[in-house]
């Protein structure tokens, strides 16, 4: 019978949250890693043994670690990301240009055909490769040398590179997401890359419609479809159907189409979920309820998901690395909360269940479905 | 010369070690040296007390021995000699800042 197995990084710790197909009871190991940030969790396509994480803190920075036997045992690998060349500079929030500065890694994102190599998605935005399974890391410095890169300016949680996606059926095309650059495609493998912001809006910058400075929050792809591509911005959920080309705004009949994370079913390219979050000033859930809307049509009609999930007296947010599918039939639908519950769905969002509901606060959630 | 060297807790479970660390430092006991051997023999600690390029001390990291604050003397001044011989451990502190 398959498994899951739901990686879940917080402020104080790694928990790994298994169950068997029914997902309805669940065994939860961690803290691992205690005490420490970990950004991101996420595990080899390729060797599903094989996992990541990121392990970062204010006092000892970065730590890269790394499983061979699903989570059970972990060994440090490398964690040196040396800028390549001559660090130019950023805009930093008050406008004033910044030297480029590493602060931790927000994604690590696995090879779908190699366990050996693995990106790493850093802050301040740069985009690194590792293919000795994360024992050095060289980065692919022409995102960070793009022309626009003077202009760059940090969200309110860094200048974060948060965001990458590796197109299966193109394997040299890449796309990525900076906090606030915007979204960028490579199609040589990461050698060179184009801003892909037509048809963004952002009333926040000084022309609204520029080619770089808007708050991609999130994208996400359906691996059967990789030129349609959906988008939480800070403000506005878009959607592209040329691989980025150009965007439009399926907001549609949302609360608010502010938010983070947003995530595809599994079988079906055209549904698609997010969670709307109040405004960009007070970051928690409109009404004190925890709404998750999915969308069957791409965009422009959602419906709320209720059931299941708190309705009165709740204000968590959920981060942009904090949602994820498994590719159960039906498909299993996961969130993580910055009060520390992390939710299932086993029927695609229509019910929804705690898996628990004290950890630290959640800063990503990946899925894995296992034989 | 045998150095003890106490690391802070977080840094004791990354290196998998319990108590103190005897390090033989070669040459001048120094906090460069002392780091230099620590890093040596652990090399999972890289980059968690000290920059790995530019070797400069992490902010929010302290060094300290014999009752004294030694995190703003330079890396290759000798450390007091009550350190160098052992009687005296050379103190790796985070930093006491919340959280």
């Amino acid at each position: 019978m398959s498994k899951v197995r739901v990686l879940v990084g917080t402020r104080k710790g790694a928990f790994v949250l298994t169950s068997d197909g029914k997902r309805q009871r669940w065994d939860v190991s961690g803290p691992h890693f205690g005490g420490w940030e970990i950004y991101h969790l996420k595990a080899s396509p390729a060797d599903p043994n094989r996992l990541y994480a990121s392990q970062s803190s204010s006092w000892f920075g970065q730590v890269i670690q790394r499983s061979n036997d699903g989570g059970q045992t972990w060994d440090t690998v490398g964690n040196k990301f040396a800028y390549e060349g001559a660090v130019g500079t950023h805009l930093w929030y008050d406008g004033t240009p910044r030297s480029w500065e590493f602060a931790r890694v927000w994604h690590l994102e696995p090879s779908p055909t190699d366990p050996d190599t693995v990106y790493a998605g850093i802050q301040d935005a740069a985009l690194f490769r590792s293919s000795d399974g994360g024992q050095t890391w060289q980065e692919l410095a022409g995102l960070r040398t793009h022309k626009s890169a003077p202009l760059w300016q940090p969200g309110a949680g860094g200048m974060c590179l948060h965001t990458i996606l590796l197109d299966p059926s193109r394997p040299n095309r890449i796309f990525i997401a900076i906090s606030a650059a915007g979204v960028f495609r490579s199609d040589d493998a990461g050698t060179t890359w184009q801003p892909m912001n037509r048809g963004l809006r952002s009333e926040q910058i000084p022309d609204p419609t520029a080619e770089v400075g808007h708050c991609v929050h999130r994208i996400a792809m359906h691996g059967s479809r990789p030129d349609v591509l959906f988008m939480q911005k800070h403000w506005d959920v878009m959607r592209s159907d040329d691989a980025g080309e150009s965007w439009r705004e399926v907001s549609g009949n949302l609360p608010t189409d502010f938010g983070f994370p947003i995530d595809v079913h599994a079988h079906e390219p055209e549904t698609i979920y997010v969670v709307p979050i109040k405004s960009d000033s007070e970051h928690y859930l409109p009404e004190g309820k925890l709404r998750v809307y999915r969308s069957r049509t791409g965009g422009n009609e959602w419906e709320a998901l209720t059931k299941g999930l708190p309705q009165r007296d709740c204000y968590v947010n959920v981060l942009r690395d904090s949602m994820a599918v498994d590719s159960l039939d039906p498909c299993g639908v996961y969130f993580g909360t910055t009060g520390g519950q992390v939710y299932v769905s086993p029927d695609a969002g229509d019910s929804w269940a705690p898996i628990v509901r004290d950890l630290p606060s959640v800063v990503s959630v990946e899925v894995q479905t296992l034989p | 010369m045998i150095v003890r060297v106490v690391l802070p807790a977080h840094l004791r479970t990354l290196a998998h070690i319990d108590g103190e660390v005897k390090l033989d430092v070669a040459g001048p006991v120094t906090p460069g040296s002392v780091l230099d051997t620590l890093e040596a023999n652990y090399p999972m600690l890289r980059g968690t007390i000290r920059d790995q390029a530019t070797h400069q001390r992490r902010a929010f990291v302290r060094f300290f021995a014999c009752q004294e604050d030694l995190s703003h003397e330079s890396p290759d001044v000798p450390l007091p000699d009550a350190v160098a011989s052992g009687a005296e451990p050379f103190l790796i502190v985070g930093a006491m800042a919340g959280g």
